[in-house]
């Protein structure tokens, strides 16, 4: 096993008074799927936060977080709340990240067509996409600047069915034609047996990681979420479909 | 008119361009009406420089820029809503710089003066608005990603607060620039006006900032003219923000 992409260790995160990541260490190799799941309040967005060092004060975060040298990180957020009235369309945003990185203009068209963004939708103002279409641009947007790890937070958690299965599906041929890390927060365990081979855990009473098929057990989905079994024979029967 | 109201009419003129594209991106940050308010920070300087007979830009500066910088560092650490800084900051500036400012001074230092302007004035006014100019156009696409998502900025490595902090004093200077023409009361009209104007116009970035720069212009060169050869009060300012008024309610007619 060679360099791990990603190595955190004894990571604790705190606001104030409330500590919402205890003690947290695991290591990422390079082309892992890493799944974190969770209920809601377990620290799932504040660990991709402080992964991307965005948690505000520095005196909030213990421990660390250590990125290969070589680690170019791009990121899909949850959602964005751009401001319906802006005056800028997904090109003026794409070529703003592309000439604040100082990447050649070809690459807007090249991440605009590995991600089917079509000419229209290229030339469209931000404020009038539909969620799964400012979903596909917060792709593109993240694929710009040729990232080899790639974090995302509950990315399809404002679409509809369809529109998030196409948005695995591309994101599943996108890691496996550039052999991504992923690190992927999703309450959706349907998608975490299909596309993850590491799952992390996260609750108030306990963390663990591990192959899906070998943690995900009915006792620990309980525990996790208080749910009862037949949830976890769902998810199995969409896991091994 | 003498060389020195040329030289006033030339720097009201870059100052013009200088705040048509800082209040473009004041717009997307949607920061407008606390705009409004820092103009409002160089009253409580300026009645201080009136009552120690000094020169007003500096008092003008120093209460802004220090304003400026203290609005940033409150907003940082209390986390205080835009609504409630404009509230307090705003009352506080206006009550202090009204109570300090000789009643003679008051009218200059609200609405501004048109007087003449020396050559080391004409030349101190134009690098401010240059450096304005000149940074604005090289933050432009930081600018454009904070816009979109402040933690999509970072994410990519943009230092988003120091950014805002940069911000704030580009648009500090700007206004400190204009408010010889269009005093504390108006000195963001300059900054607010031509870019909704232009918000009406297009939808494309690059000619968003044209647009709001042009309408800045248009409206810096017929208020001055009207107010020089027809209405000759004392200030031009009043009759700029008029031009600037007008042209807005026009751009209404196009998405009416």
């Amino acid at each position: 096993m060679g360099n791990p992409v990603l190595s955190v260790s004894n990571l604790c995160v705190s606001f104030g008074s409330r500590t919402v990541i205890r003690g947290l260490s695991f290591k990422l190799q390079q082309g892992d799927c890493l799944a974190v799941i969770g209920p809601n309040g377990a620290g799932k967005s504040v660990l991709l936060k402080a992964l991307l060092h965005l948690v505000p004060s520095p005196n909030e975060i213990q421990g660390e977080i250590r990125w290969s040298e070589n680690s170019r990180l791009g990121y899909v957020p949850q959602r964005v709340a751009a401001d319906r009235q802006l005056p800028l369309r997904v090109k003026d945003l794409l070529e703003a990240k592309a000439r604040f990185l100082g990447l050649p203009a070809t690459d807007v068209s090249l991440v605009a067509s590995e991600t089917r963004l079509t000419t229209e939708l290229v030339d469209t103002r931000i404020g009038v996409l539909s969620g799964g279409q400012l979903q596909k641009v917060l792709i593109a947007f993240a694929l710009l600047g040729d990232p080899n790890v790639l974090l995302f937070d509950e990315p399809t958690a404002s679409l509809d069915e369809l529109s998030e299965e196409r948005v695995y599906e591309s994101l599943h041929s996108l890691q496996k034609d550039r052999r991504f890390t992923v690190i992927l927060v999703s309450h959706d365990l349907s998608v975490v047996y299909r596309y993850a081979n590491m799952v992390l855990c996260l609750s108030k009473v306990r963390t663990c990681m591990g192959a899906p098929k070998e943690i995900l057990t009915p006792q620990l989905l309980e525990e996790l979420y208080s749910a009862p079994a037949k949830y976890y024979q769902h998810v199995q029967e969409h896991g091994s479909g | 008119m003498g060389p020195s109201h040329y030289y006033a009419l030339l720097l009201a003129l870059v100052f013009a361009v200088a705040a048509g594209l800082v209040g473009s991106f004041a717009f997307m940050k949607r920061m407008l009406l606390a705009s409004d308010v820092i103009s409002h920070l160089a009253l409580p300087g300026l009645g201080i420089a009136f009552l120690l007979k000094i020169n007003p830009v500096v008092g003008g500066a120093a209460s802004l820029f220090l304003g400026a910088f203290l609005i940033w560092r409150l907003q940082r650490q209390t986390g205080l809503s835009s609504d409630t800084m404009i509230g307090v900051v705003f009352a506080a500036a206006l009550a202090i710089g009204a109570a300090v400012t000789p009643n003679a001074d008051l009218l200059e230092a609200l609405f501004g003066a048109s007087k003449e302007l020396s050559l080391p004035g004409f030349i101190l006014g134009s690098t401010a608005a240059g450096l304005v100019i000149f940074f604005v156009v090289r933050l432009k696409n930081q600018l454009v990603l904070t816009v979109f998502s402040p933690e999509l900025a970072a994410a990519t490595g943009v230092p988003v607060s120091r950014l805002d902090l940069y911000f704030l004093f580009l648009f500090s200077l700007t206004v400190l620039v204009g408010l010889r023409f269009t005093g504390a009361l108006l000195g963001s009209a300059l900054l607010i006006v031509p870019a909704a104007t232009a918000h009406q116009l297009t939808s494309k970035l690059s000619q968003f900032a044209a647009i709001s720069c042009l309408v800045s212009v248009f409206s810096v060169s017929a208020g001055w003219l009207f107010n020089a050869f027809v209405s000759r009060s004392t200030t031009p300012g009043p009759t700029i923000v008029i031009v600037s008024g007008l042209l807005f309610g026009l751009s209404l007619l196009k998405r009416g």
